[in-house]
């Protein structure tokens, strides 16, 4: 009986342990989020679609970076920005996401 | 010249003219020209091998930007001189952006004959259902019931879907895409650039301006939500049992037939003759 518990106790403790890797994994990728403020028109797409509303606007209408860290870099302001006025870049590469 | 603004982008823009570009805050043909743009880098054709042909409105403006080889010309003939420079050079990779009224209105004779010749053209119709340019004069495309400036009571006509349109006139691609859903648009018009034959990518946009203000869309978040809001994916809407509804329209690519394409049957009738003299 003791044989057969930890036979079935393994595998899960390794589908658990492999979930955490995976996930401390995806939570360490942090971006910085560049807004190139000449080029900007303020139309205000970035922050209107922003799935973790890391960009919010201030009263004239411009973008500002608010939460940095909870970016995601699913780029939809880097794709949807008219003016190409914004960009995302992997935190410690530098590297440009797209 | 920007640095720290995506490179990709800006690898392909002319950099003497004035930025930013011309196009309204939120203007959907700065979307359809980042994701061109990108469609080109993937496929990684030569500025050199590439021709932006475009004709009078918003977007005619696109090419002024673009670092290719560019022709700015008349109104609704931008498919005219595309298929001139096809027939005299076809091993460059030519592209006609047009607007609905440059496409459908003035220049939709040539766009019905363009599809049916099925020369190796690639004709990217950005729709944003208006005369935008120009005041906001409807155009073939404007939905019924909605107002334009030459429509204060509403439009009493109805609408060309520019996409079925094209099928039908003969097309061997046919792709439907929204500023709103821009991944699956650069996926549209990369395929569209690659095909053999004439292919159109239709693109639903925006124009808040005109459009919008006159039909209580008057910024460019609530018309994006309009558009991922009425956008049906073309494969969800052959599972549907029901009609789609009218205000709605199908997304993704809804033609891809292999048909011999013009310039090479032409050559082949040209080998024919030489060979009998």
């Amino acid at each position: 009986m003791s044989s057969s518990t930890k036979k079935t106790e393994q595998p899960e403790n390794k589908e658990v342990t492999a979930l955490d890797g995976a996930g401390s994994e995806r939570a360490k990728k942090k971006y910085n989020q560049i807004i190139f403020r000449d080029w900007c028109k303020a139309c205000g797409i970035c922050s209107a679609f922003c799935p973790k509303n890391v960009i919010s606007m201030d009263q004239t209408g411009a973008p500002v970076i608010e939460r940095p860290d909870d970016c995601i870099g699913c780029l939809f302001c880097e794709l949807h920005c008219p003016d190409f006025a914004i960009t995302i870049r992997e935190r410690n590469t530098g590297k440009s996401v797209n | 010249m920007p640095k720290e603004v995506t490179k990709l982008i800006h690898k392909y823009l002319r950099h003497d003219k004035t930025f930013p570009h011309v196009w309204c805050p939120g203007c959907g043909n700065g979307i359809v020209l980042g994701a061109l743009i990108r469609a080109i880098d993937k496929i990684g054709l030569q500025k050199d091998e590439v021709v932006l042909a475009s004709g009078i409105g918003c977007s005619g403006r696109m090419n002024v930007y673009v670092d290719f080889n560019t022709l700015h010309t008349t109104h609704g003939r931008s498919l005219t001189f595309a298929t001139g420079v096809k027939l005299a050079n076809p091993s460059l990779t030519v592209i006609s952006v047009m607007g609905d009224g440059d496409a459908t209105a003035i220049g939709g004779n040539h766009l019905i004959h363009a599809a049916r010749r099925n020369l190796n053209l690639t004709a990217i119709i950005i729709n944003n259902q208006i005369y935008g340019m120009t005041g906001g004069q409807y155009s073939p495309t404007t939905p019924y019931g909605s107002y334009a400036s030459t429509a204060v009571y509403g439009h009493i006509e109805h609408t060309f879907s520019i996409a079925e349109l094209t099928a039908t006139a003969g097309a061997a691609f046919v792709g439907r895409g929204t500023v709103y859903h821009v991944t699956l648009l650069q996926k549209l018009i990369e395929k569209a650039i690659q095909k053999r034959g004439f292919s159109v990518v239709e693109i639903m946009s925006n124009c808040h301006i005109h459009y919008g203000r006159r039909n209580k869309m008057g910024d460019p978040v609530t018309m994006l939500q309009w558009l991922k809001d009425h956008a049906v994916p073309v494969e969800k809407a052959r599972e549907m049992t029901s009609d789609l509804p009218e205000d709605k329209f199908t997304i993704g690519i809804l033609a891809d037939v292999e048909k011999p394409i013009y310039t090479e049957e032409y050559q082949k009738i040209r080998d024919q003759s030489t060979s009998k003299q």
